[in-house]
């Protein structure tokens, strides 16, 4: 009897071993994170990818298709194939992909460590910043960034109105070829009111306002549609001004020195962050769980200029690491930046964006 | 395999020596009508088993693919799979105010079971397309429901918790896109809609985006074509003229574009446009134009226009190329002998012989610019964009597949039909490369 | 085309001013390609001459870019992947459009210009067209995302370049040499072997060419049905030259066009040859 137990004890341990020797092998097949590529790319690799390989001996494999992020995992979802085992996403992308069942519900308690005082994860990021199959890590701004050596020094644009102002700001702009921030930055530069502007945007007339401001330079306008072309566009001086994601901007002011500058004001800002493929929670969640931790999503802060999503990492956040220089000034929550800071309305775009997507086509080709 | 290409080897000979009156027979003995036809049909049998591997091939990798796209362009089972019972219980709505109880009841229930199943994403974007606020007035009242257990009455409910149940327009939708079938991707690309009493209209104007810039995609190619026609006759022309030394040294530098990286060429002219590009900087080095005037040459039609040129062009000198050869000069001397001026034995002599060249080459350059999506991805900015950058974006960013193979299938027609033009003018088999 | 003697002034003239119209065309043709060739050995990460290149001052240029292209784990890994999907969709469309071609040519074949339209159309149909329908239809059989899929979807935008080559070599096949063959006693698969492909070899070769280079540069279908597993050279400066055009992009530019001088001599060489041995076949 004894011995029968001993065996069969034995045969567990056994078969437990390997097992655990099986999936810590699994765990050394490399990590697929999908993300967006540029500054934003690399600063995620210094603060979470390097640390992690280092920690744990698994490699992570960068993919830049966020930009399309849900194209590609409703087709892998659909194809009973998916490669993709971290993607960062927008909110508004990842409330669609949950409604479709594409991406896990998250469990955020369970799977999100918490502050190093003991505070749950649900209570330690800022409102918003978890969904319901999704986790932000950071907040970020469009902006308006511009060229410094483009203007005369005495005379430096610093409203969004100037963008709109041809006369006294010369030059052409570079904006993302979409109705979202450009049709909000109309409204604004026209002289709305930043409560107003949704409310007016649902509107016919609202649209048609903001439509007939932006034709006030359209014929200025260069369309982009990749993060990484602004920055590009306004070191080649094809524009002098391009709207961009402020921590791209920031990436070259200071790592390229570029001689670019930032207009916060009408800063329309959002958050970013991880949703996990369907079926890819066991592989994934040990990386999740390490790369939004307070001390890593603090870290990314001094790569790039984009505020982390917890409070516990805002707290800790220090220079900028490859120049030393303070990150406080270049975060769009930083007091003076966030003064006229708009907040998108996901809820907005998510009813109006297919049917504003067609009337900004059918503007661009008017 | 080689003798399919034999011929019989039936032997008339033997069979003639004998007089007339015998049946002509085959050296096996058979007559020989039945011998050819019999030789006939097993070559003929030989050649299709020949190409069946590759049109079994194509038909499961390129048509099927192709097929299976198109049906996506009428196809519409939202609503039938994630909302079923609701577009059952709404076949006996006949139209007029809101639909009865026992259909908001049905919808209730679906959107409970939907939001369960976490499956609402695709009929909600799928109503949304049809109607803005969907997307929000399914996902949301889902949630807000979720936890309702038969109230007095769900049209009250319902309309409690959206106010856009109340609204006629948004049922008459999901009883037209119940059927499992639909127009309105069509109409879409078509620039039209359905009314909310279901007649189809016009959108507005602040909405036609496609009729449009089909037009400006047709009006572009042709263009390209023209300028390809204008480059690539002169060069046939020479190339034709000279003695085949001296010619298949200058086809090389033809050839030599056409075999490089599509990639690479779209790269070059990006490296020679842009605004401190090569030819901006050799401009403002030589004075023609100041620093601050530097022009515009890409991301737009411009660059667009030229950068096609520039890779279609082979396409348009190998055609006439081979028509030109054909030629022989002997018109030309004739031409003159009779008096008739360089420009004229030219114009009344050469060039009606080298119009089927030009027509070849006009049609194949026309089509092929008017599917080309990398090359104006890349370089044609928002002027310089082809309505194949449209099927890419609802492929890739919008998501809306229906309306990307409602474009596709009709660029897919106009297509197909000018290949029909041109197999009927040229014949695919004389289409030859280098 | 010297200039006859009857030309009068006017027409020598335009005979020079043609001359000229067409160097420039030739220009407009090839030019292009070289302009980038002194860019990759740029030493500054700019996209135009410097200085410093204009005065061919040697600190003007250097190598970075090609070391930055043959140490990136990125570009070599793509570069990988397309050898390996272009020479295993050669060899499929070779082969089967070989064999296509010997039946098309055979004057028994039935709708001989349908079938030929047909098997031709995977070059005509815009590739936006192609990719999206295989995107879903290889997603729905389970073909997405693995090579087998690439591969297939490359064989058959290959195959028209194959079929076009090598029917237009047979054309031109005397077809009494089989009947000659056969006369003197050799059986068919010695007279495949020992009469035909000799002679269509040189068509074959270049229809392989063609089709390794379409599969070589093809971005459309690769976007759409690939993972990031299959991510090719084309997809790499794809995603290179939308964003930003480093002159990383460059040097591979030079490198890939360096790779279609010598396909295209190649397919001269073998031209010339078929040329050749039909020249001095009975006609």
């Amino acid at each position: 009897m004894t011995k029968t137990f001993h065996k069969s004890a034995l045969s567990i341990a056994v078969a437990f071993s390997a097992t655990a020797i099986f999936s810590s092998a699994q765990a050394m097949e490399p990590l697929n994170v999908v993300s967006w590529g540029g500054a934003y790319t690399m600063s995620q690799e210094e603060a979470y990818s390097k640390p992690w390989t280092e920690k744990t001996g698994q490699r992570i494999i960068n993919i830049d298709r966020s930009a399309t992020g849900l194209a590609g995992l409703r087709a892998q979802v659909e194809a009973g194939n998916v490669t993709w085992d971290l993607v960062d996403m927008l909110p508004a992308d990842a409330k669609i992909a949950c409604a479709e069942g594409l991406i896990e519900v998250l469990n955020h308690d369970e799977l999100l460590s918490p502050a190093p005082d003991g505070t749950p994860a649900s209570e330690d990021f800022i409102p918003g910043a978890l969904d319901e199959c999704f986790v932000a890590t950071i907040v970020y701004s469009n902006i308006v960034g511009f060229n410094t050596e483009m203007f005369p020094e005495d005379n430096q644009p610093s409203t969004i109105a100037d963008v709109f102002d041809l006369e006294n700001f010369p030059g052409m702009r570079s904006l993302q070829r979409r109705p979202i921030n450009n049709l909000e930055w109309a409204l604004i530069a026209d002289g709305v009111a930043h409560d107003d502007v949704y409310d007016l945007l649902a509107t016919e007339e609202g649209v048609e306002r903001a439509l007939a401001k932006l034709d006030t330079i359209k014929d200025h306008v260069i369309w982009w549609s990749e993060g990484a072309q602004p920055p590009q566009l306004l070191a080649d001086k094809e524009v002098a001004f391009a709207s961009a994601y402020n921590g791209r901007i920031f990436d070259a002011q200071v790592n390229e020195n570029q001689p670019f500058g930032i207009i916060w004001d009408a800063q329309v800002f959002e958050l970013d962050g991880w949703v996990v493929p369907k079926g890819k929670l066991d592989v994934a969640k040990d990386f999740l769980r390490f790369s939004t931790d307070t001390e890593r999503n603090a870290a990314q802060a001094s790569y790039i200029s984009y505020g982390p999503a917890r409070m516990s990492a805002a707290e800790i956040v220090g220079n900028h690491i490859p120049t030393g220089i303070d990150m406080t000034p270049h975060m769009p929550t930083y007091e003076p930046n966030f003064a006229t800071a708009l907040p998108k309305d996901d809820d907005f775009w998510a009813d109006y964006q297919d049917e504003l997507n067609e009337r900004f086509d059918a503007w661009l080709a008017r | 395999m080689s003798d399919s290409m034999h011929g019989s080897h039936a032997n008339p000979s033997n069979a003639g020596d004998n007089g007339v009156k015998a049946p002509l027979v085959a050296a096996d003995g058979r007559p020989l009508k039945v011998s050819l036809r019999r030789a006939l049909f097993k070559n003929k049998l030989r050649a299709i088993l020949l190409v069946a591997p590759l049109m079994l091939f194509l038909l499961v990798a390129f048509i099927l693919p192709i097929f299976s796209m198109l049906t996506r362009s009428v196809e519409s089972n939202e609503v039938r799979t994630i909302l079923p019972t609701t577009a059952l219980a709404i076949q006996a709505w006949e139209g007029d105010g809101l639909p009865d109880e026992q259909v908001f009841a049905a919808l209730a229930y679906d959107l409970q079971e939907g939001q369960r199943n976490r499956n609402l994403g695709r009929v909600a974007s799928r109503l949304n397309y049809e109607f803005s606020g969907m997307r929000s007035t399914i996902t949301g009242t889902a949630r807000r429901i979720s936890n309702i257990d038969s109230p007095d009455s769900w049209k009250e409910t319902l309309m409690e918790a959206h106010r856009n149940w109340g609204n006629p327009d948004v049922w008459t939708v999901i009883k037209r896109e119940s059927r499992g079938y639909t127009l309105s991707y069509y109409l879409a690309a078509l620039d039209m809609r359905f009314d909310t009493d279901g007649s189809i209209v016009r959108q507005p104007e602040s909405r036609r985006v496609y009729v449009d810039l089909m037009i400006k995609t047709l009006w572009m190619s042709i263009l390209i074509t023209f300028l390809c026609f204008l480059l690539g006759y002169p060069v046939a022309f020479l190339l034709a003229s000279l003695p085949m030394r001296t010619s298949s040294l200058l086809m090389m530098l033809v050839l030599l574009p056409f075999w490089t990286s599509l990639l690479v060429r779209t790269t070059t002219w990006i490296a020679i446009l842009q605004s401190q590009g090569i030819l901006n900087n050799m401009l403002v080095a030589l004075g023609i134009i100041d620093d601050q005037a530097r022009l515009r040459m890409i991301y737009n039609e411009i660059g667009t226009i030229v950068a096609m040129t520039h890779i279609l062009l082979p396409f348009m000198i190998l055609p006439l190329y081979s028509v030109m050869k054909s030629i022989s000069p002997s018109y030309m001397r004739a031409a003159r002998s009779m008096g008739a001026t360089g420009f004229t034995a030219f114009r009344r002599v050469y060039f009606p012989q080298t119009v089927p060249g030009i027509g070849a080459g006009a049609i194949l350059v026309f089509i092929l610019a008017i599917g080309y999506y990398i090359t104006p991805a890349l370089v044609g900015g928002e002027s310089g964009r082809f309505i194949t950058n449209f099927i890419a974006y609802h492929m890739q960013v919008s998501l809306n597949w229906g309306l990307a193979a409602a474009i596709a299938s009709i660029l897919l027609g106009l297509v197909i039909t000018l290949y029909l033009i041109y197999n009927k003018l040229v014949g695919s088999d004389s289409l030859k490369l280098g | 085309m010297a200039v006859p003697a009857y030309a009068t002034p006017f027409e020598r003239a335009w005979y020079y001013i043609f001359r000229i119209l067409c160097g420039l065309i030739f220009c407009f043709l090839v030019g292009p390609l070289f302009v980038i060739i002194p860019l990759s050995f740029n030493a500054e990460p700019y996209f135009s001459f410097t200085q410093k290149m204009l005065t061919l001052d040697p600190e003007g240029f250097s190598l970075r870019w090609y070391q930055d292209f043959f140490t990136s784990e990125a570009w070599l890994h793509s570069i990988k992947n397309s050898i390996i999907i272009a020479i295993a969709s050669t060899i499929l469309a070779t082969i089967l459009g070989t064999i296509a071609a010997l039946g098309l040519s055979s004057r028994f074949m039935p709708y001989r210009s349908v079938v030929m339209a047909v098997l031709i159309s995977p070059m005509i149909v815009p590739v936006i067209i192609s990719g999206a329908g295989m995107f879903f239809f290889f997603s729905d059989i389970g073909l997405a995302q693995t090579y087998l899929g690439v591969i297939l979807a490359h064989t058959a935008l290959g195959i028209p370049f194959v079929v076009i080559t090598v029917t237009a070599t047979l054309t031109g096949f005397d077809q009494s040499l089989i009947r000659a063959a056969a006369s003197m006693g050799a059986n068919p698969t010695t007279t495949f072997f020992k009469v035909i492909l000799p002679l269509v070899l040189p068509g074959v070769i270049s229809g392989a060419l063609f089709a390794f280079a379409t599969s070589f540069d093809e971005v459309v279908v690769v976007l759409f049905i690939s993972g990031p597993a299959q991510s090719t050279m084309p997809i790499q400066m794809w995603s290179g030259i939308r964003e930003s055009i480093s002159p990383t992009i460059l040097a591979v530019a030079t490198i890939l066009v360096l790779l279609s001088v010598a396909m295209l001599m190649t397919v001269e060489l073998l031209r010339r040859r078929s040329e050749r041995i039909r020249g001095i076949s009975p006609s």
